[in-house]
């Protein structure tokens, strides 16, 4: 079996474009919510979301590309081309194309141009519709596209489970290149759900946080006065690659993912087990998967959604797999919750913590909760050894992912 | 009509970055880098411009910026 190693962050979010910017962001504890500027919100009991308000498709894409895709599928796109120029591929592909796959999926998918068209179909009749609808909305247009755009011929599909989707998306992605079924793939998640539909959905549901006047202190895991998840939007994309071909070529190998573990909660669509018995398992997965024992890893990247549930069951589920728990923080409260990128985002988080030594903070803690008793990194990042990382993921539907990374020498 | 209806197409193809400059009777849509999904777009576009219908019938046998003049014209013509 090959070693698995990242040779590559590509990162797009409410934060800024790239990973070092991104990186900055979050070690400053800033916070990339505000006011929702995408559509009217107007009689919308929530009016706040994470924007990647910086984001130029125009930077990666030509004004042909961007009419053919949707948003989600553009920043999908700028993330794998971050991606790869991070890893020094210079502009080509250093691998037999037939050898690179793609594995990047979504929650959503082309949302927004459902909506809008739906709106057409009903105000204007059936012939008014897009003849791009199709190809707009559906999830596996964004691997499909950034084949195309790098010629990429390999394996190629996108995985779907929700806020769990990116770190499935590198888990599957990693045995690819583990079993030798591919030499290198691109790997991660893209979403752009900040809609009418989907906010108005979500909120439905109680699952996004009310705090409209104060949205930048709106997503605060593991503290007392959380009151759900801040909708994000934004893409994350790492290069993996077999551990032999990174050194053939003379890559700079950022870290290895050496542990994927997955399991479903088969309890409830949108509730976690309040056992954590599926999280637990996954996490334990992963370490195995990884050949580490728990006292190995100095450093946790939680789920962290910032909702009362999740938290309080993430903690006692981490306790779990710990018995000594090592810091665990949430960078959902800077960039808010990506969903289907979140595990992406957060994975090339977790290779940033093992190459600087530094643990980002989970930032808007105030108030302890007598259920969330870890050690948070609060508000401020702290320099610590760290070897080993694990990054955990859970979706709706009961989906769990843990990625474990290994600092290599 | 059908210099009227020249401009206009030259105008709406300027949305499929194509540059006023390519655009004559002869040039096939293939030619100006759109598709048949961009011929079909286009054509709602012209549907809206000129309040008239086209179908998919109606596209058949159109190839070059002058077919889709004269499916137009013969349109708008009738209707007016």
């Amino acid at each position: 079996m090959r070693r698995v190693v990242v040779t590559g962050l590509g990162v797009v979010g409410p934060l800024g474009t790239g990973v070092e910017a991104t990186w900055q962001a979050l070690l400053e504890g800033r916070s990339g919510a505000g006011p929702i500027t995408r559509f009217d919100t107007e009689g919308f009991g929530v009016r706040i979301a994470a924007e990647a308000s910086d984001f130029d498709p125009g930077a990666f894409m030509d004004a042909r590309e961007i009419r053919r895709s949707d948003r989600f599928c553009q920043l999908a796109v700028a993330a794998a081309q971050l991606a790869v120029d991070d890893a020094g591929w210079n502009g080509s592909v250093p691998f037999d194309r037939d050898r690179v796959g793609v594995v990047v999926g979504s929650g959503v998918g082309g949302l927004e141009t459902m909506e809008q068209q739906h709106d057409v179909l009903r105000d204007r009749g059936p012939s008014k519709v897009s003849p791009f609808v199709i190809p707009l909305l559906m999830i596996n247009g964004a691997p499909g596209a950034i084949a195309m755009r790098l010629g990429l011929t390999g394996p190629n599909y996108a995985p779907v489970s929700a806020c769990a989707t990116g770190a499935h998306s590198l888990g599957e992605a990693a045995r690819m290149v583990r079993d030798g079924s591919a030499d290198a793939v691109l790997a991660g998640g893209a979403e752009s759900a900040i809609t009418p539909l989907s906010i108005a959905a979500f909120s439905a549901m109680g699952a996004l946080s009310r705090r409209n006047d104060e949205p930048a202190a709106a997503s605060r895991p593991f503290d007392s006065d959380r009151d759900g998840f801040v909708m994000a939007e934004g893409a994350g994309v790492l290069v993996l690659e077999s551990y032999e071909a990174a050194e053939r070529r003379g890559a700079n190998i950022l870290a290895e993912l050496a542990g994927y573990g997955a399991s479903c909660d088969a309890f409830h669509l949108t509730q976690p087990d309040p056992n954590g018995t599926g999280a637990v398992a996954a996490m334990k997965m992963a370490l195995e998967d990884a050949k580490l024992n728990p006292g190995d890893v100095g450093y946790v990247n939680a789920h962290g959604t910032s909702t009362p549930f999740n938290d309080r069951v993430e903690t006692s589920a981490i306790k779990a797999v710990f018995a000594e728990a090592p810091p665990v923080s949430s960078t959902k409260s800077s960039t808010g919750h990506l969903l289907a990128a979140a595990g992406a985002v957060e994975a090339a988080f977790s290779v940033m913590a093992l190459r600087t030594q530094t643990l980002p903070p989970t930032i808007n803690y105030s108030t302890p909760d007598a259920d969330c008793d870890l050690d948070y990194v609060p508000n401020t990042p702290r320099s610590s050894r760290v070897d080993a990382v694990i990054s955990n993921s859970f979706g709706f539907g009961g989906h769990n992912a843990c990625l474990a990374f290994r600092a290599v020498p | 009509m059908e210099q009227e209806v020249m401009v206009k197409l030259t105008e709406l193809l300027a949305q499929f970055q194509v540059e006023p400059g390519q655009v004559s009777g002869d040039a096939t849509f293939e030619a100006l880098g759109l598709d048949s999904l961009d011929v079909v777009e286009l054509s709602v576009k012209i549907e809206d411009a000129y309040g008239i219908d086209i179908e998919e019938s109606d596209l058949k046998d159109v190839q070059t910026v002058g077919d889709a003049v004269r499916v137009v014209v013969g349109k708008a013509g009738a209707r007016a």
